[in-house]
C-alpha cells in the first residue's frame, strides 16, 4: 500500500505530460528545429521550480513525511554522460519521447509504442551486458 | 473544467513537473528519475548472470508504480479530457515535416507513422526498434534521462547532469536536422 502514493504522483505526472503535449513527437521535432519555445519553457521552468523546492528543503531542513533527513544522491561524472547522452539524444529525436513520455504515449492510445518500450528495455539490457567493455 | 480540456501552456506544466522533485523527496526520499524503471524491469524479468542486474529491485519498486501511474494518468486524460484538436505547431515545422513525407497532423503523434501496420516495415524498424533501443541503451549509459539528469540533476546543481543534458540536446539536434529528414524521405 505504501506504493499507492507513487502511483498517484506518477498519474499526475502522466496527466501533465499529455496536457502540455510534451509527449507529442511533433513538439520534439519543433524543439530540435528551434521553431518553438514551448519545450524549452516546460523544461526550464521545471528546473527552476525544482531548484527552489530543493533550496527550501535545505534552507529550512525540512524532513520527509517519516521524519528522516532528505538525502539527495550525488551524480558521479563518467564518460557515459557524454557518449550515452548523445545516443539517447539521437533516440529522443526519433521516438519523440524520453522514457517518461514513452509510458504516457502508450497510455494515450498509441499502443504501438509498446514495441518502442520493449526495445528500450532491450537496450537497457544490452547496456548491462556490455557495460564492462564500454569507456566510462 | 474547460481548462482540463485545453492544452496547458509551458508556464503551467513546467512548474508542476518541477514540483514533483521536492514532493518525491518529501514523501519518501526518492530521487525523480524514470529511466531506472527500465533497469528494474530487466533485473526483475531477465537478470541472467549480469552483475548490473543483480540487486534487490523490489526495494526500488516505487519507481515501477510511478511509471505505471504515468501510463494510467495518460489514459485518464485520453478518456476524460481529450480535446480532439491538432497540436498548434509552428507552420514552418509542419511544412518541413510534410516535405519529409509526414501526412497526418491531427493528433499528438503522426498517425501515419505510429501505428501497428508500420511495425514490420523499415519505418517501424527505425521509429520503434532503433529509436527505442537508443533511448534504453543511451539513458542507462548516461546514468539517467531527461527527468533524472535534466530535471532532478540540474535542480540539485550537479554538473555531470549538465554535461549529460547538453549531450542529449546535441544528439537530438543532429538527428532532427541532419539525419531524420533524409531518412524520412526514404522511409515514408
Amino acid at each position: 500500500m505504501k506504493n499507492v502514493k507513487y502511483l498517484l504522483l506518477g498519474a499526475l505526472f502522466g496527466i501533465i505530460l499529455v496536457k502540455s503535449e510534451v509527449i507529442s513527437w511533433f513538439r520534439i521535432q519543433e524543439m530540435f528545429r528551434l521553431e518553438s519555445f514551448h519545450m524549452y519553457g516546460v523544461i526550464g521552468s521545471a528546473v527552476i521550480t525544482g531548484m527552489l523546492g530543493v533550496l527550501l528543503i535545505r534552507k529550512f531542513n525540512i524532513r520527509t513525511l517519516s521524519g528522516d533527513p532528505v538525502v539527495i544522491p550525488q551524480k558521479v561524472f563518467t564518460k557515459g554522460n557524454i557518449y550515452g547522452g548523445l545516443l539517447f539524444g539521437l533516440g529522443w529525436a526519433i521516438t519523440g519521447a524520453c522514457p517518461g513520455p514513452l509510458f504516457a504515449q502508450v497510455g494515450s492510445g498509441f499502443t504501438v509504442v509498446i514495441v518502442t518500450l520493449l526495445s528500450a528495455i532491450a537496450g537497457t539490457w544490452v547496456y548491462g551486458r556490455v557495460k564492462e567493455k564500454l569507456p566510462h | 473544467m474547460n481548462f482540463l480540456h485545453q492544452p496547458w501552456p509551458w508556464y503551467v506544466a513546467g512548474p508542476l513537473i518541477g514540483l514533483i522533485v521536492p514532493l518525491l523527496l518529501l514523501i519518501g526520499n526518492k530521487a525523480f528519475g524514470i529511466s531506472s524503471s527500465l533497469r528494474h524491469i530487466c533485473a526483475a524479468c531477465f537478470p541472467g548472470k549480469i552483475p548490473f542486474f543483480q540487486y534487490d529491485w523490489k526495494k526500488e519498486s516505487w519507481n515501477l508504480f510511478f511509471v505505471g501511474g504515468v501510463c494510467l494518468g495518460a489514459a485518464l486524460t485520453l478518456v476524460f479530457f481529450y480535446n480532439n484538436q491538432p497540436v498548434q505547431l509552428n507552420p514552418a515545422t509542419i511544412a518541413a515535416l510534410k516535405a519529409s513525407g509526414v501526412q497526418e497532423f491531427d493528433e499528438l503523434m503522426p498517425g501515419d507513422i505510429f501505428n501497428w501496420s508500420r511495425v514490420a516495415s523499415p519505418a517501424g524498424l527505425v521509429f520503434f526498434i532503433l529509436g527505442g533501443f537508443l533511448v534504453g541503451f543511451g539513458t542507462r549509459y548516461a546514468g539517467g534521462c531527461t527527468s533524472g539528469h535534466s530535471i532532478m540533476g540540474l535542480s540539485t546543481l550537479q554538473w555531470p547532469s549538465l554535461v549529460a543534458t547538453i549531450c542529449f540536446m546535441a544528439g537530438g539536434f543532429i538527428m532532427t536536422n541532419l539525419v531524420l529528414p533524409h531518412l524520412m524521405k526514404w522511409l515514408l
